[in-house]
């Protein structure tokens, strides 16, 4: 989804799908862009709920903000007491074979939704945006596609409640007579004004959204939800992903289909810090799941941007900046333990904890994730991709 | 650019080394090689481009007869079993800067063979002298061994001697004899994909016939390693049994299991906690556990599912 002409704003913050940036290269204003999009911050009576109604504590992305926005999540809850069940919708647009933790983010939240509502799940692979966007071969992203659907069930997914398909594997049938409705319903115009395609744009790219909004209607997959049951859909993404899903929320009441609902995150910080951006070309922005051991001490300790002072007098004195410290934010991201967390955040700002402690804590955590998904994906075989992007009945999916 | 043969040779009557030079056809083999010069007074040499997964790599000169082992090497050099392998082609050029065929220790004179390490043959030591190529195989010129250091010296490199031959046992109270050849501040050299190497045939002066690059197919996705996967299929195949082992499976938990009781266990907790202790450890247990059984018990699941998929699309129907 990538973009030639969108408005240049330079007074405010850009976020779109393409672009992220922040204010005079500042931080990102989060309540600025909720009120922006019109979404709804995801509050603690929220949380709250979701942690009574699954019997179980929430996701520590949930308790640390991390997802922090909704559209209609609370009609689905509201549906989900009722008995009503949901699905889960996300996606991945497979341009590289690395992933980092980063990208991980969302499919480890979906996860836990999984898990915690014991609903099904579909997972996007969108081989053929990526071969349009960023101009590869047919063969080498479906290739891409099958090399990160791996990673992915390397994050834990249930296969019997799990459909993973890649756009040009499935796109055709009932998938299909969805699109041609989605896009009946939106003008060139629409499209424009959303993605910012120019004139000299090839067809490919404007006739690409429906296929990301189809997943989001249940009468796309024929062999996992019959008619008569007009499931709600829920889709976890990250926050830049918005504007897209308006376009597809605007037209579903149109067709007749449940608005898809959407839980929305925060962006995962560069290592540089959070003015720096993430690139596939620098392996030093973001920690990949390929990292060793030593890799990840080693990018931890040179290249996470650090909030304490430039000296041991002047941080005992001062403390640390906790507002701009990677490690501080990572750890946010990943260290289970609330209190344990709170303690480092506390003597880190006051100055009593210094900056390598607080790196070296990381990058136990950061270690054990990386082993733990290496061991999972180290399970994966080209036979469990198979079965996971079967077009299957999913018999017990909701059980 | 390169040393040309004529500049290596001007540099060697610098540093007045004498070598009878013998000009022969271009030979790309040492039998080659032993056809024009073999009658001669001299010992010929074999000469082997290598690289390890880091990107490190190494010349091994040793003499024709000499058996090198390169997964011996590999384990004395600290890089593991199967860590060394003959060097792409376009490492030839672009750090030895010579053509194929040429692999020699002189090739060390170039700047972009600055990090290469070398092994010489301890054998080479007991000749009365050597064949090399001068950076050319259209020529070959025989050293001694103190005229070799004579001008490894003065190119900055430490002659380095090594009984390829032996086999020393490497383990964790035995560290691998050669480690400090590994080069340190190795120059990373942008990896095109890899191309399958194999030792082929009669031993070559030069790194072997490359194989075609894999040509992927969706079906099979054969992975090029630019990012480096560690895992090979072999690797995958072995964790998905023991992953659809219930035998493994249990001893996994069981594994996990008593190593946490018996770690909480301990006569300061039962002091401390007395009655207590059990619904302790209990609690440890449920929380340090839950998470990872839990993976792991979606692994097998997973597994199993992934099995009676694969015979379930193979099944044959019944014969009426």
């Amino acid at each position: 989804m990538e973009n030639q002409n969108h408005e240049e704003q330079e007074e405010e913050q850009i976020v779109t799908p393409w672009e992220v940036t922040a204010e005079k290269g500042g931080k990102i204003d989060y309540d600025k862009l909720i009120d922006k999009f019109g979404c709804q911050r995801l509050d603690q009576s929220l949380i709250d709920r979701v942690a009574r109604l699954t019997r179980r504590p929430p996701h520590v992305f949930l308790r640390r903000g991390v997802f922090f926005a909704h559209r209609d999540f609370t009609d689905v809850l509201d549906a989900y007491e009722r008995g009503e069940r949901f699905y889960l919708y996300t996606g991945r647009g497979p341009s590289s074979e690395a992933l980092h933790l980063g990208h991980l983010v969302p499919f480890m939240f979906t996860k836990y939704l999984q898990d915690a509502f014991k609903v099904p799940l579909v997972i996007q692979l969108t081989d053929d945006e990526k071969c349009m966007w960023k101009n590869l071969s047919v063969e080498e992203s479906q290739r891409l596609a099958r090399e990160n659907a791996k990673d992915i069930i390397a994050c834990g997914f249930d296969v019997s409640r799990t459909f993973i398909f890649s756009d040009f594997d499935y796109v055709g049938g009932s998938f299909y007579k969805n699109m041609v409705k989605i896009a009946k319903c939106v003008t060139y115009n629409k499209v424009v004004g959303i993605f910012g395609f120019s004139g000299e744009d090839h067809i490919g790219k404007v006739s690409f959204p429906p296929v990301q909004a189809a997943p989001s209607f249940p009468s796309s997959f024929p062999h996992l939800f019959s008619d008569k049951d007009n499931h709600r859909c829920l889709i976890p993404c990250a926050i830049d992903q918005d504007p897209y899903f308006r376009m597809t929320r605007d037209v579903a009441p149109r067709l007749g289909y449940h608005k898809p609902a959407l839980i929305e995150s925060s962006f995962f910080p560069a290592l540089q810090g959070e003015t720096g951006k993430m690139s596939a070309s620098d392996p030093n922005s973001a920690i990949y799941v390929t990292d060793s051991a030593k890799d990840i001490k080693n990018k931890i300790n040179r290249y996470a941007f650090s909030g304490g002072q430039d000296s041991i007098e002047n941080h005992r004195k001062y403390g640390a900046n906790l507002e701009v410290d990677i490690p501080i934010k990572y750890l946010g991201f990943f260290l289970e333990d609330d209190a344990e967390l709170e303690y480092i955040r506390t003597e880190y700002g006051a100055g009593r904890m210094l900056t390598g402690e607080v790196k070296k804590r990381l990058i136990e955590v950061l270690t054990e994730l990386v082993e733990r998904h290496r061991r999972a994906r180290a399970a994966v075989t080209d036979e469990m991709v198979d079965a996971f992007m079967a077009v299957r009945p999913l018999p017990n999916m909701f059980s | 650019m390169g040393h040309t043969k004529e500049q290596l040779l001007t540099r060697l009557q610098e540093l007045q080394i004498d070598f009878p030079r013998y000009e022969h056809p271009v030979v790309l083999t040492v039998e080659a090689q032993a056809k024009y010069v073999g009658h001669l007074k001299g010992a010929l040499s074999k000469n082997l481009f290598l690289k390890d997964k880091k990107q490190r790599f190494y010349i091994v000169s040793a003499l024709a007869e000499t058996k090198v082992d390169l997964k011996v090497l590999s384990q004395r050099l600290g890089l593991g079993k199967g860590g060394l392998r003959m060097a792409p082609e376009e490492a030839l050029a672009e750090i030895l800067q010579v053509p194929l065929g040429c692999v020699t220790p002189f090739a060390l004179v170039n700047e972009s063979a600055r990090h290469v390490s070398l092994l010489l043959d301890q054998g080479i030591k007991s000749q009365e002298c050597c064949f090399f190529h001068p950076l050319s195989n259209d020529m070959s010129i025989t050293v001694n061994a103190r005229d070799l250091d004579k001008f490894l010296t003065s190119i900055g490199k430490n002659p380095a001697y090594v009984d390829l031959e032996a086999n020393p046992p490497v383990g964790k109270d035995q560290p691998p004899d050669l480690a400090t050849l590994v080069p340190s501040d190795a120059k990373i050299v942008a990896e095109p994909p890899e191309k399958q190497v194999s030792s082929q045939g009669p031993e070559r002066n030069h790194l072997s016939v490359n194989n075609h690059p894999k040509v992927i197919t969706v079906a099979k996705a054969v992975k090029p390693s630019n990012a480096s996967t560690k895992e090979k299929s072999p690797d995958a195949v072995n964790l998905s049994i023991s992953y659809a082992d219930p035998d493994k499976f249990v001893q996994e938990i069981l594994e996990k299991t008593t190593s946490i009781v018996l770690s909480e266990i301990k006569e300061e907790n039962i002091e401390r906690n007395g009655e207590q202790l059990a619904t302790i450890v209990s609690n440890n247990i449920s929380k340090q556990l839950g998470l990872e059984l839990k993976n792991i018990a979606t692994i097998f699941k997973n597994t199993a599912y992934t099995e009676g998929f694969k015979a379930g699309i193979h099944h044959q129907p019944k014969r009426m």
